[in-house]
């Protein structure tokens, strides 16, 4: 481990991975993004650039920084003082971090889907209603139609239409994890965020919510940590490898599975380490 | 385990069963109406009417109540989801130092502040007179008593609370008041209810702080600022004095017996009310 870490150090190649894609447009711009907690350096100087209306999946071993970097997407560090982020990112032409944007503003930019689906303590109908009624709306058609809308797009209207006023903790994993997609698009963001979306649902509930993730490509930027190489196959069209807290190797799918540049990819999509 | 269990429970039935064969003589020799409705105490005469005392308790109980709770809760709000790890740090062996304070401490500081405060400044404005030992003064000495009890109980409540269900909540773009308003404290409903349970449970059977500062005047209160005696007072003030009254004993054990009873009943009454909570959070 120590070697392979040696190894990143001494490798200048680890250049900046801004525009390393000219094909799509970007969407969100990491720079210099260095994040310590507890002291503990665990970003280092990560620059990346996430296409618009694409899957990038993030992938790399345990304890590599995946989760932290995708939470400093949607400033979910805010909250903890031991967390030190520096850099930039910016999301469009807006600076996330910057001291004039509301991180309100910025998290509604943002669908979180987190690795077990985290159902809020009320109905199926109200977990969805939760983040229209935040913004403001009130009028219960409106509410009504944005609800039917979002569990229609996740493919669990007809599952539960005969029962929305039920608590959401009734519905089975896999619903409620489709169920918290239906939340997090309610508030209509830009982009889909999943810390491991799909690793605690069984292998058909987890196809179902990978075929939304490619379904929704088209409306949605959509980045997923993933832990699981076959998932970031199937889905990805952009692959991020990540170790030991520097972004090792960011491109197209086709090209970091296939023909990997970095020796570190190689080994961890060999599976010399995992 | 399953031993120990039974054995807590025996020790509990046990308990009841012997203030209720210590109490029977006052059950027989006296009018059951006459016992919880009327307040004529006149061991002398064999007159033993509960009613001031069921009162008292239950009125200083409900103003300790009244009085900790929003505080606390916010305090448990504050603690748990706004303090900095700083903050915690320093705050939280405070709170657990003043649960453990010894209710003859609260009760003295009660008699030198809270009742010449009461007496003096207070109390002219709303009645003629009052020696400010009363209802009020129990209640807010009590009221200080049982905070630190509530509010250490709330924030291991609100800690409990998977992280994930406020981030759910915070990613959608909530504030977090707007989190701690409509998640944390639905979630945590049954939690606060336990909570509440167990402070009015301790704030029913205190004595000696209570004791120190609400008269122990044998008459029902018509206002806050009257005399009050709650029963714990009444059993610890009596007990062991006067026995050579006859059927005097008996009454106090009738006391102690209608202590149990309540915390039983209000137990009892809660254990459905989280039931219920249960049931249709989950239905």
């Amino acid at each position: 481990m120590r070697a392979l870490s040696k190894d990143i150090v001494m490798n200048d190649t680890l250049t900046p991975f801004i525009d390393a894609h000219k094909t799509n447009k970007t969407h969100l711009t990491v720079e210099n993004l260095n994040v310590h907690i507890y002291g503990k350096h665990i970003l280092k100087k990560v620059n990346l650039s996430i296409p618009e209306k694409q899957i990038t999946c993030i992938i790399g071993p345990s304890g590599c920084g995946k989760t932290t970097l995708l939470r400093c997407f949607n400033r979910l560090h805010d909250d903890n003082s031991e967390v030190k982020v520096t850099g930039n990112i910016r999301i469009g032409n807006e600076d996330i971090y910057g001291s004039h944007v509301e991180v309100t503003h910025i998290r509604k930019k943002m669908g979180l889907l987190a690795q077990r689906p985290t159902v809020l303590p009320m109905s199926i109908y109200d977990n969805v209603a939760y983040g229209p009624r935040l913004y403001g709306i009130k009028r219960r058609r409106k509410v009504y139609e944005i609800v039917k809308h979002q569990l229609m797009a996740v493919g669990l209207w007809e599952e539960v239409k005969d029962r929305l006023k039920s608590p959401a903790v009734r519905l089975s994993i896999g619903q409620q994890q489709r169920l918290c997609l239906a939340r997090g698009l309610a508030v209509e963001p830009e982009m889909i965020l999943g810390d491991e979306a799909t690793s605690s649902l069984d292998p058909l509930a987890s196809t179902k919510v990978e075929e939304l993730f490619v379904k929704m490509k088209d409306t949605y930027s959509i980045v997923l940590v993933t832990h699981t190489l076959r998932q970031a196959k199937r889905i990805a069209d952009y692959v991020a490898f990540m170790y030991l807290g520097e972004l090792v190797e960011f491109g197209r799918a086709e090209e970091v599975f296939n023909n990997p540049k970095h020796k570190l990819t190689q080994q961890y999509l060999d599976g010399s380490f995992s | 385990m399953m031993g120990l269990s039974l054995f807590s429970i025996a020790v509990l039935l046990l308990i009841g069963l012997v203030l209720f064969l210590y109490s029977l003589p006052t059950l027989r020799d006296n009018n059951t109406f006459h016992l919880f409705f009327t307040s004529s105490w006149k061991p002398f005469k064999g007159e033993f009417g509960f009613g001031a005392f069921i009162y008292s308790t239950l009125y200083v109980t409900f103003i300790a109540i009244v009085m900790a709770f929003p505080p606390a809760l916010l305090c448990a709000l504050y603690m748990s989801e706004y303090a900095t790890s700083t903050v915690k740090r320093v705050f939280s062996p405070v709170i657990d130092l003043l649960s453990g304070i010894p209710p003859v401490i609260y009760g003295v500081w009660g008699t030198l502040t809270i009742v010449p405060v009461i007496s003096e400044k207070l109390a002219p404005h709303f009645v003629d007179f009052s020696t400010g030992y009363s209802v009020l003064a129990g209640g807010v000495v009590l009221a200080i008593m049982i905070l630190p009890l509530i509010v250490s109980i709330l924030i291991e409540v609100f800690t409990a609370i998977p992280k994930g269900i406020r981030e759910a909540s915070l990613s959608l773009g909530a504030t977090k008041w707007q989190t701690v308003k409509k998640v944390i404290l639905k979630k945590s409903l049954t939690g606060i209810v336990a909570t509440v349970v167990l402070a009015v449970s301790r704030a029913f059977g205190e004595t000696i702080a209570v004791l120190m500062v609400c008269g122990n005047f044998t008459d029902i209160p018509q206002s806050v600022f009257d005399a009050c005696y709650p029963l714990p007072a009444l059993i610890a003030n009596n007990y062991g004095e006067m026995m050579s009254i006859p059927g005097y004993e008996s009454a106090l054990m009738f006391a102690a017996f209608l202590l149990f009873i309540i915390i039983v009943i209000f137990n009892a009454g809660s254990r459905l009310v989280l039931y219920r909570i249960k049931k249709n959070s989950q239905s």
